[in-house]
Parts: structure tokens; C-alpha cells; sequence
């Protein structure tokens, strides 16, 4: 590949440098080993539940309930470490449950026909409810028993000074790189995107093969949900409204096409990284909260449209 | 004579691929000409870059001798170009009269749309063209035929000078094609331009003027048709000799493969036949007969209501396509852009899509070595032009696209292979490539069901041949004694009994 096959191929990823060079250049303060942990640490929640949403947007869909699986699954979490419950058995059976959850929106897309816009917002109404329904509209403390402490660490601990988060979100980073580029499963997952006709043609299990794809959204949206509950040791029945945008923006950030089929796993994380840099960079400035949003917007706006350019112009 | 268009030394390449090398092309008033040449050979790129859809590299274009560069479809059209697009691109949701005004709406000055001259219009264009089809109808309610149809009249409702029509009649009944004759007649007697480009080289010389011959992105003949025959027309498309269109070689059935009995399944009312190891058997009917329906029940694309299939004596469910791949059942789709391939997907993912399960181990892991090697296999053995293992299949030509299509259904190995309409919209050379590959296939034993509207094709190439008709089998035929008569009569015969019925 020539140089500029390179650039054209890796828009988000000189998008990312740049802007980290030019907010170093703004302020010494930002590249920091200290900050740039920071940034990670921050970046990591967002960064888990865009990988299942890469996963969903590859096959064409969309999986707007993340939030509300996340908060629920917190809420679970919480109260099940409140009563002194192993942290293995809470953690497994609270994953479950996000997969569970994601395995309903995903029966409804599979088996029903049913858009993913439309399966996956009501999955967000009616889970979010659920929620409220479950913590009373009150917060979840995770209590003071030995195992709160322990479960604490999830969300605020360290391994040799990197954030446990982080190491979180790089092991499933991990896994989803290699699930989409050498198994099976991750070439079904394209060629359903792809065209979803040819796929079952093809012999693929096109039902299948969704309902496990939501199924992971909803499980790695959970697994957000653990350790936002454990960094803040309770889980709150507002958490994670929202942030089915802000995982649908990394996923685009990272060039993967909203028409399903075409995309990459190291694009989405690149495109946490590049919300969550530009989130800390405004703080640095100083830049007020109501003004961030529309930075926020325009960043994303500009880096949509310079990919968008580049691909128009490799044909 | 005056040159209506005049290429000169156009250039055009796709990455390192040269897809046209300095092609002089004239088109001239009151005459048409054929564009002619094999599948690959530069054809619609050519056309793309006169309609403003391509940019050329190097090279001049001259329209009624002013230089003129396009960068836009819009401005080819504003000035006079139309194009007849070989698929059709008619949106199915809005009104036949809405497609042919799309985008050149008639409005009055407050922007209103004019109904009644949109109206007006469509009847009088599809008038000319003798469809009696109303303006306001669901244009997806109509049949193929009639939706090219609908296209040629867009065409001419634009009122170009040059017309440039992509294989028109390939959707086309022969009542409709000589409607289009017909037109193209009147056209000619007007001073337009006109280009034709079909596959069918009866039609070249029935109805052009001129030919132009494509081979490889060069021009390599453009004459008066009068001044060549088909051989030589043949001739300058391969750059060889094609001596025998049909390479028939006589099977040698072993074992019965598959057995269908009372089979019924939407589209499909009761068939039952058997079918033989290293047996071709053609399947022969009018569209809507059934035929893609049963190769779909066999495949377990749309399950069998009830009957049943055998298959190596074995009996066996089908209710899915998966069910039928690991049956050993290969199905190669006559819709390729719709069912075959994923058009923005590499070669390599799209051949073994199917076969995935060859290369992939207990957990899901896939050897890419194994799978390349095996892709890279067929890509050599099939001859598919392409600069890459990763190439994109849109980038490819029609026939290397049917190859390729072919290809997958065979990296999963079946047993049993079904073929619809297997050389549509594929060149004489590519076709003649595919009847030897199924040969070859027949002699290492597959089962072969050959489903095609090509009667020429049914009969130079199957073992036997079975008619259909309304969803049930009427004729039967062996090889030697099959006419094309005979067959015709087959095929219109359970239509009879369902007017009587």
C-alpha cells in the first residue's frame, strides 16, 4: 500500500494525533503519563460499550438500549454486592442479565423483523423503566461489607499504576479484534452487513447470528455497567442515559459504516479516544460545559465528513 | 455524415488497472452503431465516461465538435446524452410517471409539480413504445419487461440526441424487442445517435449501422456491419477462434444423486424426477414456470410444503439454506447482484462465504493460509480477471462476477449443483468457459440441475432436459431426441390446464 493509500485507509487514527498535538501544544499539562491515564480511564466505559456497538452497526443494526442495560445491570450489581454476594457469582450473573437483555432487542430484530432502530428503542424505554422500577428511583449503594471494597477496585483500583478499567477494555478489546478478523462468527457478522440476502443464501444462520451479536452488546454494556457502579460505589437509576450516542459516535468516528458491512474494531477504539481526548482537552481549557456539546458536535461532524471524502475519493 | 460524439485517445485506469488504452469512438448522426466485446472488455466503462459518470485519464471528447468534459451525469444529460441502463434503476415505490419525470419534474411557478403534464406525457412516451400501462401504477407492480419498458421511455422522453442503450432487450419478450426495433428505426430516421450494446449478436446485425469492437480497453475494429460477418465479428471480441459454442461431452450417469418426489412448495405444485451423479439435467420453462422456485425448495430457500427429497438414497429435511449446503447442495443464484454476492466485499470473503466451514476449526478460528490457498485455487482455476485475492466484486465484470459466483457454491464442495440461469448477462467467451467448467464438473460426478431460459444453451449442453410449467413438470426429454418445438409446447402446457382448471 502507497503512503497515501496508508493516510486514506487511517483518517481516524491521524485525526486522533492531531488532535493530541495540537492540545499539547495548548497546554503542557496535557501530555502527561498522569492525564493521558486519565483520559483512558474515562475513555474505557465508552470504549466497552462501542465494541458492541460495532458489533450491532456491522450487521446494519443499531443497539440504542446500552444505556438503560448498563444502569440496570448496575442497579443489579449494586444491590446484589450490598448483600454480600461473592463478587464472581454477582459479576457473572449481572453479564448474564446484560445479555440476556440484549438477546430480547436481538430476538425482536431476528425473529420478528422488527427495524433495530425501532426493537432497540423500545428495549431502551422499557428497560430504563425497569430500572426505576427496581431502585425505586433512588441510588443503589454497594454497602459496606468486605466485598464492596473488593468490587470497588473494578471501577477505581490499579495494576502497576495502569487503571484496572483500562486493562478491563483492552482485554475486551482483545477479544472483539480477534472474534471480528478470525473466526467465523466475525466474518458472518460482515457478510450479514454486507448483504443480508446473500448471507442466508450462503448458508448462514442470519438469526443466529444476530441475536448472539445483541446478545454481546447487552453483555459488554453490563460489563460498563460494573464498573461505573464500582468507581462510584452505587449504582445510580439515571446512569448511562445517553450514551448509546456517545458509543454510536466512536463507532462512526472509527469509519465503520452505519449501512452495516464495512468497518473495523481499531477504528471504533480510536474514535472513544477521540471523544474522550477532545472531553478532557475542553476541561483543560476551560472551555464551559454548554460550549463543549457543540465543540463535541462539530469534531465529530469534521471527522465524519473528512473520512467520508477520503473513501469518495478512492473510487 | 456528421459525428454526432467523438472520442479520441481515451485513457482510463482504475488503480494499476488500465481499463481503456487510447479508444477512438465515433457516434453519428441517423445511424446506430453496436458497441460489441467481451465482458471486461471496457464496455460500460467507456459508456460511464460519455455520460459524465467516469472521468477519462487522457484523450479528448468532441460533441458535435466542441471539446466537452463532464463532470457530472446532469451535465451529459443536459446536453443531450441519454442512457438506458442494463439494470434497471426505476425506484418501485413511486409511479411509472414519477420515474420518467425524476428530477426534471415539470412545476409551475409556485414549484407545484403539473400532474396532468407529467400525465400527458408518460402515455405519450409509453405510446410510442405501444404499452398500455397508466401513468399512475406502482411501477415495482410491473413486470420486468415492462419496467425496461418504462426505462427506454424515460430515455426518450428526454429527447437526446445520442441514446445510448445497455443490453435493452435482454429483459425483453421478442414482441417487446421488436417494438423497440421498431423505435430505434424511427429514431434513426430523426438524426439521432444511437448506441446499442448487446451480447445478442443477431440483433447487431439486424439492427446497426456500424459495430465497434472492444477487446481488453482497446478498440480493435470499427466498421459498417455490412463489411463483417459473425464469425469475424466473434473474432475480433476473443482474438481467437470460437470453434464449437457448445462443448458437449457425453456423461456417463452413475447412482442416482437426487431423488425429488411430490414435491410442493410455494411456486411449486407437484414435481417429481430423479436425477443422476455426472448428469446435467436441464430445466426448460417460460419465466414464472417454477424453476427457480424448485431449485430454491431443493436448496431449502423456501422449504418444501410437503414431498420429499432423497439424497444418495438418504432422505433428508431441508428447511434452510444452511440445511442445504451441508447436504451437499451448492445453489448458484440467477440474481447475483442480489442474492449471489456482496457487491462492496472482497473476492476472497465472498468465495468462502459458504465453504467457511472448511478453513474453520472447533472454535471458530479460521485459517486464513488454508483459505487463501483454496480461494487463490479457484481463483486460477476459473481464469476470474482480477489485480488481487482482495478486489472489491464490483470492480468486476459481469462474467468474471458469474464465475466467482459459481466458485463459491463449489469452495463448499456439494454434491449437487444448481445452476440458475447461469451465462445471463455473461459474454460469448466467458459462456463458453462455463459450459466446460460444468463438463469438468459433470466428469468428476457432480449432479448438475441446469436452469435456464437460453434454449440453445438447454440443448447443447444437459444430459436431459425436463420441462416446467405452472409450477408442474409437462416434458421430459433425453438428449437426442429433445426439439426445441417439442419443448416450446411443453412449456405453455400447464398453462392450458390452469385456464381450464
Amino acid at each position: 500500500m502507497n503512503a497515501k493509500g496508508f493516510i486514506r485507509e487511517n483518517i481516524p487514527l491521524f485525526g486522533l494525533i492531531l488532535l493530541m498535538a495540537a492540545v499539547s501544544l495548548y497546554s503542557p499539562n496535557f501530555l502527561t503519563v498522569d492525564n493521558l491515564l486519565n483520559i483512558l480511564r474515562q475513555t474505557s466505559i465508552n470504549a466497552i460499550i462501542a465494541m458492541g456497538m460495532t458489533f450491532v452497526i456491522l450487521t446494519a443494526g443499531i443497539d440504542l438500549s446500552v444505556g438503560s442495560i448498563l444502569a440496570f445491570a448496575g442497579a443489579v450489581c449494586a444491590s446484589m454486592i450490598a448483600v454480600d454476594t461473592p463478587l464472581i457469582v454477582a459479576l457473572l450473573t449481572t453479564i448474564a442479565i446484560g445479555a440476556a437483555l440484549g438477546m430480547a432487542s436481538g430476538t425482536i430484530v431476528a425473529f420478528f423483523g422488527v427495524q433495530a432502530f425501532i426493537a432497540t428503542l423500545v428495549a431502551m424505554t422499557m428497560v430504563r423503566g425497569l430500572v426505576l422500577v427496581y431502585t425505586d428511583g433512588r441510588p443503589i449503594s454497594t454497602g459496606d461489607f468486605d466485598v464492596a471494597n473488593s468490587f470497588y477496585e473494578i471501577g477505581g483500583g490499579y495494576v502497576a499504576e495502569i487503571p484496572v478499567p483500562v486493562i478491563i477494555a483492552a482485554l475486551a478489546f482483545l477479544i472483539c479484534w480477534y472474534v471480528l478478523n478470525h473466526t467465523q462468527f466475525g466474518r458472518y457478522v460482515y457478510a450479514i452487513g454486507g448483504n443480508e440476502q446473500v448471507a442466508r443464501l450462503a448458508g448462514v444462520n442470519v438469526a443466529r447470528v444476530k441475536l448472539i451479536v445483541y446478545a454481546t452488546s447487552g453483555a459488554l454494556s453490563a460489563l460498563a455497567g460494573i464498573i461505573l457502579t464500582a468507581r462510584l460505589e452505587s449504582a445510580q437509576p439515571t446512569a448511562g442515559m445517553a450514551y448509546e450516542l456517545d458509543a454510536i459516535a466512536a463507532v462512526v468516528l472509527g469509519g465503520t459504516s452505519l449501512a452495516g458491512g464495512r468497518g473495523r474494531i481499531t477504528g471504533t477504539l480510536i474514535g472513544a479516544l477521540i471523544i474522550g481526548v477532545l472531553n478532557n482537552a475542553l476541561n483543560i481549557m476551560d472551555v464551559s460545559s454548554y460550549y463543549q456539546q457543540i465543540a463535541k458536535g462539530a469534531v465529530i461532524l469534521l471527522a465524519v465528513v473528512a473520512d467520508g471524502r477520503s473513501k469518495a475519493s478512492s473510487r | 455524415m456528421t459525428a454526432l460524439l467523438e472520442l479520441e485517445g481515451v485513457d482510463k485506469a482504475f488503480g494499476t488497472v488500465r481499463v481503456l488504452r487510447g479508444v477512438d469512438f465515433t457516434v453519428q448522426a441517423g445511424r446506430v452503431v453496436a458497441l460489441a466485446g467481451e465482458n471486461g472488455a471496457g464496455k460500460s466503462t467507456l459508456m460511464k465516461i460519455i455520460t459524465g459518470i467516469y472521468h477519462r485519464d487522457a484523450g479528448e471528447m468532441r460533441l458535435r465538435g466542441k471539446e466537452v468534459q463532464f463532470t457530472t451525469a446532469r451535465q451529459s444529460m443536459d446536453a443531450g446524452i441519454a442512457m438506458i441502463h442494463q439494470e434497471l434503476n426505476l425506484l418501485p415505490a413511486l409511479s411509472v410517471g414519477e420515474n420518467i419525470f425524476l428530477g426534471r419534474e415539470p412545476v409551475d411557478r409556485m414549484g407545484r409539480i403539473r400532474w396532468s403534464e407529467i400525465e400527458r406525457e408518460t402515455r405519450h412516451w409509453l405510446g410510442t413504445l405501444q404499452q398500455q400501462i397508466d401513468p399512475w401504477t406502482e411501477t415495482g407492480k410491473l413486470s420486468i419487461a415492462q419496467q425496461q419498458m418504462v426505462e427506454i421511455a424515460r430515455a426518450l422522453s428526454m429527447q437526446a440526441e445520442i441514446i445510448i442503450m445497455d443490453e435493452p432487450t435482454d429483459a425483453l419478450t421478442d414482441i417487446e424487442t421488436q417494438i423497440l426495433f421498431d423505435v430505434v428505426e424511427k429514431l434513426r430516421g430523426e438524426g439521432k445517435g444511437l448506441v446499442f450494446i448487446s451480447h445478442r449478436l443477431g440483433e447487431i446485425f439486424r439492427m446497426c449501422d456500424d459495430v465497434a469492437v472492444l477487446r481488453d480497453g482497446n478498440m480493435v475494429h470499427q466498421g459498417p456491419v455490412s463489411e463483417i460477418d459473425e464469425d469475424g465479428l466473434i473474432r475480433h471480441m476473443v482474438g481467437r477462434e470460437l470453434s464449437d459454442q457448445y462443448p458437449y461431452v457425453p456423461a456417463e450417469p452413475a447412482d442416482i444423486r437426487l431423488k425429488v418426489d411430490h414435491l410442493v412448495a410455494p411456486g411449486v405444485r407437484d414435481v417429481s424426477f430423479e436425477a443422476r451423479a455426472g448428469e446435467v439435467v436441464g430445466f426448460a420453462g417460460l419465466v414464472g414456470a417454477g424453476r427457480t422456485e424448485l431449485g430454491k425448495a431443493i436448496y431449502g430457500a423456501n422449504p418444501a410444503q410437503s414431498g420429499s427429497i432423497e439424497i444418495d438414497g438418504q432422505p433428508t429435511q431441508l428447511r434452510s439454506p444452511r440445511d442445504g449446503v451441508s447436504a451437499g447442495i451448492g445453489y448458484v443464484t440467477e440474481d447475483r447482484k442480489l442474492e449471489g454476492l456482496i457487491q462492496a466485499h472482497g473476492l476472497r470473503q465472498n468465495l468462502s462465504l459458504s465453504g467457511l466451514f472448511r478453513f474453520t476449526n472447533t472454535t471458530g478460528h479460521i485459517d486464513k493460509r488454508a483459505e487463501r490457498a483454496e480461494v487463490t485455487r479457484y481463483i486460477n482455476a476459473f481464469s476470474v480477471k482480477t489485480h488481487g485475492i482482495d478486489a472489491v466484486i464490483s470492480q468486476l465484470s459481469g462474467g468474471n462476477q458469474q464465475k466467482v459466483s459459481i466458485a463459491k457454491s463449489l469452495v463448499a464442495q456439494p454434491r449437487i449443483l444448481i445452476l440458475d440461469e447461469p451465462t445471463r448477462g455473461v459474454d460469448v467467451g466467458a459462456k463458453r468457459e462455463i459450459y466446460q467448467l460444468i463438463n469438468e464438473l459433470k466428469a468428476e460426478g457432480l449432479c448438475i440441475l441446469l436452469l435456464s431460459s437460453d434454449m440453445p444453451e438447454l440443448m447443447g449442453i444437459s444430459d436431459r432436459i425436463l420441462v416446467m410449467s405452472n409450477g408442474l413438470l409437462t416434458g421430459s426429454f433425453a438428449r437426442d431426441e429433445a426439439d426445441q418445438e417439442a419443448i416450446m409446447r411443453c412449456t405453455v402446457a400447464g398453462l392450458e390446464e390452469a385456464r381450464v382448471g
